[in-house]
């Protein structure tokens, strides 16, 4: 099982001091903030991305990009990708980039994002939200696993002959998780295609969480990836923990009652009964973290929000300590117990090169000398000499949106 | 037969209310001259005062509270609804609107609902017609043409002598009645987590769904 943190990347006054930090101060401690998750022994750091302030994280590969430069063994991720108003041909050579930089450390979680003006900024329509992440994913989804791509839909030009590049490293496109607060849809989108689901569970009861993940869980056995145990869940989480509860609650409450989403609103008691929102002992944190498995199953990945709400870069390294010593050296050997073995990790670059490739070398994928024409007959690659050979992946269901059916013009209800 | 729900809703803010006062009169009606007919009836009320503070948490932050959730899943999965509210500054009142704001877009479709309104003076009457009705049916319920306004006279005797309000709460409550008794709209109540729309359908046929 996977633990990290993620960040939406808000710049919030402290309202401790009245201090905002500058947006360079903020970058900054975002990234010692992601050094420091893998000090401490967590596996993963997820980086929203936004178009507006108060929040910095436009262009969420170049820092991630960074990070992988600055870290070994960090998986890097997403929190999530607009896979509504980014172009799904630049999110697939961005997100393959970041995959080769990082030695395959970078998966991405899709989502259609929460703030409306963000879809005509793009020139998009918000209420075309599900169809642009549906037909936006099928797109990407052959970007990367076919050389050269004919396709043409409703949300953006036609495509001839186009050879998305540079190819997924090992020939293994990076994992896709799909983030939804409640859209059975999107559920049944992961399910699909066999990729991850990611619940925000943050903002919401554990009964919407339940039911959304038993649907992406049912339809993951129903497109024929393996049974409903065996889909690949993650959980998002909001911590904060003193040495003892009572300090954690008078320390986090200011912070809580102006906090961006759900300050002003609700009391903390209120919130952290109905959500999973735990302010206290890491044993208490422990407990709370130990007590979402009986809800959801077992589970891949569990990432928690840290550094929101004006928390100083002090207060999260302490955070980040408090979860690396205490709270996730014991979660990692409690789920690991009574774990049916047969219920698979979290997908790595490691995990799926051997799912795809067992013993053999995997691809290495190597241009011709440019004919300035990759339309007529053959490959642009030296290694794979028809189009279609290089496209052979093995998760492949039959019946699924891959091959002649998948070049038929998407149809948009 | 299973009973039919009729589900109460009053926007009164005082203890006691003369909305909550109309509310419980013309359920009293619906479910004398619903039984009479056999038909089988269970009223919940709900005074929105109790839940005030849940509505605004869920207007912040997108999510009912239990006590709150409780409710709506009332309202939703109802077989009609009493709606009354008192008339502020020409119109609903502001909890009422909000209320409804929180309220699934589509959880009210086919819903037969029996509007009521209280205010100062009759002269407000007309807000039911202008303000709540069109409300109702832009989320597609099915509001009975007879809406119960009553002014603080009414309770005595400066109201309307000729059409009095019993005689109007009566009428009211029989043609919402009328709409209950017929329903079938429980059995189709819409889940939000439901899988109207497969993804093999939304590319396209392409996964044979």
């Amino acid at each position: 099982m996977q633990f990290g943190i993620f960040t939406v990347s808000d710049i919030t006054q402290d309202p401790t001091t009245g201090r905002t930090p500058t947006e360079a101060e903020r970058i900054q401690a975002t990234l010692t903030i992601a050094k420091h998750a893998e000090e401490v022994g967590l596996d993963v750091f997820a980086l929203g991305e936004h178009h507006n302030p108060p929040f910095w994280s436009s262009s969420p590969t170049t820092t991630l990009a960074y990070i992988a430069g600055q870290t070994s063994t960090l998986q890097l991720s997403t929190a999530t990708t607009l896979i509504t108003t980014n172009d799904p041909v630049k999110l697939a050579e961005d997100y393959v980039m970041l995959q080769h930089v990082s030695g395959g450390r970078a998966d991405l979680m899709l989502g259609r994002g929460n703030t409306g003006p963000v879809y005509p900024w793009f020139g998009k329509d918000i209420r075309q939200g599900l169809p642009l992440a549906v037909e936006n994913y099928e797109l990407l989804h052959r970007l990367w696993r076919e050389d050269v791509v004919d396709w043409s839909g409703e949300f953006r030009t036609p495509l001839q002959g186009f050879t998305s590049t540079p190819r997924p490293l090992d020939g293994v496109p990076p994992f896709v998780w799909h983030g939804s607060i409640r859209t059975p849809e999107i559920a049944d989108q992961a399910a699909f295609y066999g990729d991850g689901f990611f619940a925000n569970h943050i903002f919401w009861p554990a009964s919407h969480t339940q039911r959304m993940i038993a649907l992406y869980r049912q339809r993951f056995e129903h497109h024929g990836h393996g049974t409903a145990a065996q889909a690949i869940v993650g959980l998002g989480g909001q911590v904060f923990m003193r040495k003892n509860s009572q300090d954690a609650v008078r320390d986090f409450r200011p912070y809580f009652d102006n906090a961006p989403v759900y300050g002003h609103g609700p009391s903390l008691e209120e919130f952290s009964q109905q959500t999973p929102l735990t302010v206290g002992s890491p044993q208490e944190v422990i407990d709370r973290t130990l007590g979402f498995r009986d809800y959801v199953g077992d589970y891949q990945r569990q990432l928690w929000l840290l550094d929101h709400a004006g928390l100083p870069l002090k207060t999260v390294l302490e955070q980040l300590d408090l979860l690396g010593e205490e709270v996730v050296p014991v979660l990692r050997a409690e789920f690991a117990k009574d774990r049916p073995a047969d219920v698979p990790d979290a997908p790595t670059h490691a995990s799926l090169v051997r799912a795809k490739y067992g013993d053999q070398a995997p691809r290495q994928a190597t241009p011709n000398a440019n004919r300035g024409d990759n339309l007529t007959v053959g490959s642009p690659y030296q290694d794979a000499p028809t189009a279609g050979s290089a496209s052979g992946d093995s998760s492949v269901q039959p019946g699924a949106a891959f091959g002649p059916a998948a070049t038929r013009k998407a149809v948009v209800r | 037969m299973t009973a039919k729900r009729i589900v109460v809703v009053s926007a009164g803010l005082s203890t006691p209310s003369s909305t909550r006062q109309l509310a419980d009169r013309l359920a009293a009606d619906a479910v004398d001259i619903l039984r009479e007919r056999g038909v089988e009836v269970e009223v919940q009320t709900f005074e929105l005062r109790d839940l005030a503070h849940d509505i605004t948490n869920h207007l912040l932050m997108g999510f009912a509270p239990p006590k709150l959730e409780e409710a709506l899943d009332a309202v939703s999965t109802a077989d009609g609804l009493i709606a009354v509210t008192p008339i502020f500054t020409t119109s609903y009142a502001g909890l009422f609107k909000s209320f409804i704001d929180v309220i699934d877009p589509q959880a009210l479709t086919d819903l037969p609902v029996l509007i009521g309104a209280t205010g100062g003076t009759p002269r407000h009457s007309l807000a039911i017609d202008y303000a709540i009705r069109p409300l109702f049916t832009y989320l597609h319920a099915i509001p009975v043409t007879t809406g119960v306004f009553a002014a603080t006279g009414d309770w005595g005797g400066a109201g309307d002598g000729v059409r009095s309000l019993p005689d109007r709460v009566f009428r009211g409550a029989r043609e919402f009645a009328d709409l209950v008794e017929r329903t079938d709209r429980a059995d189709r109540v819409n889940d939000p987590f439901a899988l109207d729309r497969p993804l093999g359908h939304l590319i396209g046929g392409l996964a044979g769904e």
